[in-house]
């Protein structure tokens, strides 16, 4: 039988995603390891590799495609003995087999044990549970993965893939079912472990039903594109797709807006200590051969440290809201927008407190590149308490930032620029830049955000700080 | 156009004339091409009429034991052609039923032999079989031979006995399914080579109604696809009716006297012995009917005498199909019927899945009757799975002993870490009518949970489905 590649998840979110590429062509021999396309998720460009050795014997889902299902049959190899030629259809009819032809989604977790209680004892436990629980509404408070009355809308789910998603931790309701009526079947939950969905967290946490969030309310849909297009003049526009990133961005920020309540405060940095530190340390740096500095740092390099220090001076404010709880977060991981042809990715500066300006610096930059090039994986745009946006290079003065949720804030950087302050009763000319920082006020409250930024400001008005 | 199809199975058996009615109701103008008889094997030669012949030995049965329910009868006899006519009339009513649903249905039949000489495109010529008895002549309306045209072909032409070199069946002393369907007189003594379904129906229907019945098993047990415990069983009873039964042995010689057949047999432990029968029945298997339908012209890919699908009925050839028997095991209709459908859907563009083989059911209806679904406890530990097993037997429920079948046990087999039912294997009064219940909460996915919560009505054999369930648990309550 042919061997299916199937579309992989490369993040455990991951529905479906775009096919970009084709490295291969049909007919062409593919060995274990070998690149064979490119998929599109919602903001990265990742590469398949094959795990088996054969030819490609017919590519199913040409390049181009955009919302392949995850576990779709997208190309078939012919194994050995097997003339390619021959074959034209998905063996085993398409069904998603079990064996993901992917590169190790860097995510994908082992299915936990938080819940596995080992043989007699778990069937036993299955039962008491059952046999105890009262019935009605109180189940509710179950604290299983499969917990679908929690969430107000019912998940239609065969009895085994209820089970089975209980004892993985997997909540059902990130699983796309493909039973009759779009019923979940133990095959789409074996799917769903296999494409190394996350377990619903803390499957093992004390139940905490009043907690549960009500469903955000309703809110009134937006236009149709039909509706849209009635307002303007055909032929005075040219429609452009929608690719992921472009959906994801809409899709996060509209929620972000939408369900985050935002506030805001704005204040001014004198920079020119920090512009002083930073040409000392600049000119200190050593030069290759070529005679280019090992380093460069910029403003926006003490802007992550000093943001990430400030995070550890005020640890309340390095938070996110987690719907029943808040997390506070241990480290500084300070997300950093980068712009790039078509949109804009978060990649995230992980434990930012303890790296130096060079390490951040140099993070940052190799990040940026290959964030243009949509080479970042999922995992290093994914997590962070907070983000930098800096808008200084375009001479924004000042501007208030979407927050990117799950962060708790934002901080939006405008220009370095020479001002006119009245110091000591008299005018002085200084160095300045306006930041604003946008505040989750479910997480942050307003003197929780003054604070934060009153510590930012210390540290950059006082750069020598954040290198001690 | 007249010769003009969307669809054209060739086979009318219950795979083909049940995908024609479903192609048919999708809207797909069909065509059905049959040389024999509609129905096919299942309905003319298999499965119909051998119920037939086993309800008049199972009557038969109860009557030599009327004084165990304080009834008396006299003068026990029976009239072997009289239970042939029987069961020649039930397959020739439903044979004309099946015509009758094909013409209610809008769905042509074509009579004549098929083949296919290029895609879209079937030659049918004529005959050379007769049309079957009652069923003579061909039913009427049907369309005479000539070339088809259809956008897609489904092949559904089933299959026929295995024959083994040197033990050829000849139709006189050495039979297949055929002869032994209709014997002129019941032979006094009969040799069963092959213990599968087809071989231990006929052997109990023949013991039943006094011939010395011997059966000789190449495998190490009897029934060889069904659990090995269930296995044991049967043959204790078979052995207990008076059957001689020999496992992991070989018929290796047949000689035809004038009125019997000699047959030595090598028992697997290096001994040898021989038995002299009336009758000899050839039940090795079957094997599907691939020749003369240019197949090997087309190129369509063909493993082991078996058409090559993806599942859901295609060939390696657009717009040729297969399904049933000649798509591989298991060789039952009711696998036939749903792969057809299964087909039809998937021509249509429906959403389909493949079948999952794992979840057919199988029925032998011997006495005692055996039915099973799903993974053996060989092969559920074969496969990894660490299980519980579930025991209940007939005589702890109140139904069976009523009802004067106290022997019989169900056995459940689950995946302990999940409690997904993995296999069911009942033997015993009608439990050839009780596994439906195991095989749709293993289609639903049902885990013991819901097993052990359903009701099951009392008094009935059912409840010893229940009380397996429970058992497997720890929870048995009537034993």
């Amino acid at each position: 039988m042919p061997i299916n590649i199937l579309m992989p998840a490369l993040s455990p979110t991951m529905e479906k995603g775009n096919l970009a590429k084709w490295l291969k062509k049909e007919g062409d021999t593919v060995k274990s390891g070998d690149v064979i396309a490119e998929i599109e998720t919602d903001k990265a460009t990742m590469e398949v590799e094959a795990v088996d050795e054969g030819v490609l014997a017919k590519i199913v889902v040409p390049e181009g495609t955009a919302d392949v299902p995850v576990n779709q049959v997208i190309a078939l190899i012919a194994g050995e003995g097997e003339d390619p030629k021959s074959i034209t259809a998905p063996a085993g009819g398409g069904a998603p087999a079990p064996k993901a032809e992917a590169a190790p989604a860097p995510e994908a977790a082992p299915a936990p044990q938080a819940n596995a209680v080992p043989g007699d004892q778990a069937a036993h436990m299955a039962y008491a549970r059952v046999d105890q629980a009262p019935a009605g509404p109180a189940q509710a408070a179950k604290p299983d993965g499969a917990g679908q009355q929690a969430r107000g809308t019912r998940v239609f789910a065969s009895p085994l893939a209820k089970r089975i998603a209980r004892e993985a931790g997997i909540d059902l309701a990130s699983i796309q079912g493909s039973g009759p009526h779009g019923r979940i079947v133990e095959k789409d939950v074996r799917a769903a472990l296999q494409g190394g969905a996350k377990p619903a967290a803390a499957p093992a946490a004390p139940a905490a039903p009043a907690a549960r969030p009500a469903q955000p309310p309703a809110l009134a849909p937006s236009m149709g594109a039909d509706q849209v297009k009635a307002m303007f003049e055909a032929g005075t526009y040219e429609e452009v797709p929608l690719d992921g990133m472009r959906k994801t961005i809409a899709k996060r920020l509209v929620e972000s807006k939408q369900t985050v309540p935002h506030f805001y405060l704005s204040l001014d940095c004198e920079l020119d200590a920090l512009m002083a530190l930073r040409e000392q340390i600049n000119a200190a740096a050593g030069k290759d051969k070529d005679g280019k500095p090992a380093y460069k740092l910029s403003v926006n390099d003490f802007v992550i440290k000093a943001l990430a220090v400030a995070l550890q001076r005020v640890p309340a404010a390095n938070s996110v809201w987690a719907e029943d709880r808040i997390l506070r977060m241990k480290h500084s991981d300070v997300g950093v927008a980068v712009a790039i042809e078509g949109g804009l990715f978060t990649p995230v500066v992980r434990k930012a407190e303890q790296k130096t300006l060079t390490a951040i610096s140099a993070e940052v930059k190799d990040m940026a590149a290959r964030a243009r090039n949509r080479r970042l994986k999922p995992e290093e745009y994914t997590g962070g308490s907070t983000a930098v946006s800096n808008l200084g290079m375009y001479g924004i003065k000042d501007f208030q930032a979407v927050i990117n949720p799950p962060h708790g804030t934002i901080l939006a950087v405008g220009a370095g620029e020479q001002r006119v302050v009245v110091k000591n009763g008299a005018p002085a000319v200084v160095q300045a830049m306006t930041v604003t920082l946008s505040c989750d006020h479910r997480v942050v409250d307003g003197a929780l955000g003054a604070e934060l930024l009153a510590a930012f400001k210390q540290l950059i008005e006082n750069p020598m700080g954040m290198l001690v | 156009m007249a010769n003009q199809y969307d669809i054209i199975v060739i086979g009318g058996g219950p795979g083909g004339y049940v995908a024609a009615i479903r192609a048919a109701q999708l809207g797909f103008k069909t065509a059905v091409v049959e040389r024999e008889h509609l129905g096919g094997i299942c309905l003319n030669w298999g499965c119909i009429p051998t119920k037939a012949l086993l309800r008049s030995a199972e009557i038969y049965h109860y009557m030599e034991h009327a004084k165990d329910y304080g009834l008396s009868a006299q003068g026990i006899g029976f009239d072997a052609a009289a239970i042939v006519q029987r069961s020649r009339g039930v397959s020739g009513r439903l044979n004309g039923g099946v015509g009758m649903l094909l013409k209610k249905n809008k769905v042509d039949v074509i009579w004549g032999e098929a083949s296919i000489s290029k895609p879209g495109e079937v030659v049918v010529t004529a005959t050379k079989k007769p049309a079957m008895q009652p069923q003579a002549p061909a039913p009427k309306g049907i369309l005479e031979p000539g070339t088809y045209q259809a956008k897609h072909i489904i092949i559904a032409t089933g299959a026929r006995p295995r024959v083994l070199p040197g033990i050829e069946p000849d139709g006189k002393l050495i039979w297949t399914y055929f002869e032994a369907m209709v014997p002129q007189a019941m032979p006094k003594s009969l040799l069963v080579m092959g213990s599968g379904a087809i071989g231990m129906e006929f052997a109990s229907f023949y013991r039943t109604l006094g011939a010395e019945v011997t059966v000789v098993e190449v495998l190490p047990q009897i029934l060889p696809v069904e659990d090995a415990e269930i296995a044991t069983l049967a043959r204790k009873r078979f052995e207990k009716q008076g059957m001689k039964i020999f496992t992991g042995a070989k018929v290796t010689k047949v000689e035809k006297g004038a009125n019997s057949v000699t047959a030595t047999i090598d028992d697997g432990k290096g001994g040898s012995q021989t038995i002299t029968a009336e009758r000899m029945i050839s039940a090795v298997g079957v094997v599907g009917n691939i020749e003369n339908l240019g197949l090997e012209k087309l190129g369509v890919k063909i493993e082991r005498g078996i058409i090559v699908t993806d599942g859901l009925g295609r060939t390696n050839v657009p717009g040729i199909y297969a399904i049933g028997d000649v798509a591989g095991a298991p060789m039952l209709a009711h696998k036939a019927e749903h792969e057809g459908v299964i087909c039809v859907e998937t021509i249509k563009g429906q959403h389909t899945h493949p079948m999952d083989k794992a979840k057919i059911p199988g029925c032998t209806y011997c006495n005692p009757q055996i039915a099973s679904v799903g993974l053996t406890e060989t092969k559920a530990k074969e496969q990894g799975y660490d299980i519980r097993v579930g025991r209940f037997p007939f005589v702890g429920n109140g139904k069976a002993i009523a009802l004067g079948e106290p022997d019989g046990l169900v056995k459940t087999i689950f995946d302990k870490k999940t409690g997904q039912l993995l296999g069911a294997h009942m033997i015993g009064a009608e439990v050839t009518e009780l596994i439906q219940g195991f095989v749709i909460a293993m289609n639903l996915e049902t885990t013991e949970e819901e097993l052990m919560h359903a009701v099951f009505p009392h008094p009935t054999l059912s409840e010893t489905m229940h009380e397996s369930v429970l058992d497997a648990y720890g929870r048995v309550i009537h034993i």
